[in-house]
């Protein structure tokens, strides 16, 4: 069992809560009203706590190897989220999208929400114990997440002709991330192999499941499958199955990937200039 | 060697509270898992209520000064995530603590731990009145384990230590 591999597959979980986590808290302040804008910062401190957990058990991981995160000395959970560079975060482009307006706030937190809870199911029985506390226990915060917002893609979706359109655009805008959530990177295959982490396949039906639901009481539909929604149940997962083989089928099936192994889209650049810029410029800095 | 009684430390850490709900010990909450005792060593484990709880690093801070205050030099608190916590393990005291406070207790029979959508409300009594008719503003509230309600007949809001 390779240290390393699983060094990476925690970062992984960890850059996930904290890059989603520090995306919602932009919001606090910004609600459209008051209770949602607790809801949201609510939302997004139990993602940093849960990053923090993954962190410190990172951290752990890296000191008993002697390996170092930029600094020299002891890895601190600190040392993790403030001083690694956009390339060395290995989250979903998903997670570091601009929130945009509350519809794509609210997209982007369903369909990692509706992901973190099927993992998380799984995880729980990880053969890593440390893994599998964090997730019994990041579990049941991620269920009221998911329930927030998957009633809040029902209330947008089916609201006014201006939420409909505005949810409409926030698919448009973010579907083609929701592919690299279930594209295994190779430290998630090598940990699948040895019982630490899930098979994505298996997570991708649920996931499927949840989003066929919840989008049918919101009147939306799901892009990839638009015009064959009476298709055969067979038909389920056909979006791995063209990314997979790499056909253009279409502009809607087109997935973009890379988070996973430190290849991000730009956005990341811009949380990290506002999350890292006091570590930065005045190191160890505590308030 | 001075031998500790693990029973000692138990009554000692009914003196520390929570933070952010100061009238709740952290043994009515339920989060002091074990406590150990070896010689002149105590180790107290203990779990949070929600991952990003902003109380724990105080709570662990308060704990090391009660048990210095009352000499025990020799302390280790170790905080542990499974199994993870639950409103199950407030305490009946700390129930009734809670609601003399102004702050509803979570309900016995609990309906809410679970994604389902559009669940029914919980029947949540209000504190001050106890009148059932009480309707839920917000599932979050101003911590991560309050949801925010209404009374409809008194007319206040208050705080439900939600089900966790």
């Amino acid at each position: 069992m390779s240290h390393s591999t699983r060094i990476d597959y925690t970062l992984h979980l960890a850059d996930n809560a904290l890059i989603l986590g520090h995306r919602n808290s932009e919001w606090t302040g910004h609600g459209p009203i008051l209770e949602q804008d607790i809801a949201l910062s609510n939302i997004a401190l139990d993602l940093i706590g849960q990053a923090r957990n993954f962190y410190q058990y990172a951290a752990r991981l890296l000191n008993e190897t002697g390996g170092s995160a930029g600094t020299s000395g002891e890895v601190t959970e600190d040392a993790l989220a403030y001083l690694r560079d956009a390339w060395d975060f290995k989250n979903c482009l998903l997670a570091e999208q601009a929130g945009g307006d509350w519809a794509r706030t609210i997209l982007r937190q369903f369909f990692i929400s509706a992901y973190q809870f099927f993992l998380y199911e799984e995880l729980q029985q990880s053969r890593d114990s440390e893994l599998a506390a964090i997730s019994e226990k990041s579990l049941k915060e991620v269920s009221y997440h998911l329930r927030w917002s998957s009633e809040w893609v029902i209330r947008l979706g089916d609201g006014t002709a201006e939420s409909h359109t505005r949810m409409k655009k926030a698919l448009d805008d973010c579907w083609k991330f929701t592919g690299e959530l279930f594209l295994p990177a190779g430290y998630e295959k090598q940990l699948a192999k040895e019982g630490i982490a899930p098979d994505l396949t298996l997570l991708q039906e649920k996931w499927d499941a949840r989003v066929r639901e919840v989008f049918e009481e919101a009147q939306l539909s799901v892009p990839d499958t638009e015009g064959k929604r009476a298709a055969s149940p067979a038909e389920k997962g056909s979006v791995s199955v063209v990314e997979k083989t790499g056909s253009a089928a279409g502009k809607s099936t087109w997935m973009q990937t890379g988070g996973k192994e430190g290849r991000h889209t730009e956005q990341l650049g811009y949380v990290l200039a506002e999350m890292q810029f006091l570590q930065r410029a005045y190191p160890g800095c505590e308030w | 060697m001075r031998m500790v009684a693990e029973a000692s430390i138990w009554s000692l850490l009914e003196e520390v509270n929570d933070p952010e709900v100061p009238v709740l010990s952290i043994i009515d909450l339920g989060i002091v898992r074990d406590i150990r005792t070896e010689g002149d060593r105590v180790a107290v484990i203990i779990t949070p209520t929600y991952s990003g709880c902003p109380a724990m690093d105080a709570i662990r801070m308060n704990i090391r000064m009660v048990l210095l205050q009352h000499g025990y030099t020799n302390a280790t608190i170790t905080t542990v995530l499974s199994p993870a916590w639950t409103t199950d393990w407030m305490t009946e005291k700390g129930k009734q603590k809670l609601q003399a406070y102004g702050i509803a207790p979570p309900l016995v029979t609990q309906q809410v731990c679970h994604p389902g959508l559009f669940h029914r409300e919980e029947a949540v009594p209000c504190p001050r009145c106890n009148s059932y008719h009480t309707h839920r503003i917000s599932e979050f509230g101003s911590t991560a384990c309050k949801a925010l309600y209404r009374c409809e007949d008194c007319l206040e809001p208050f705080d439900y230590f939600k089900c966790h």
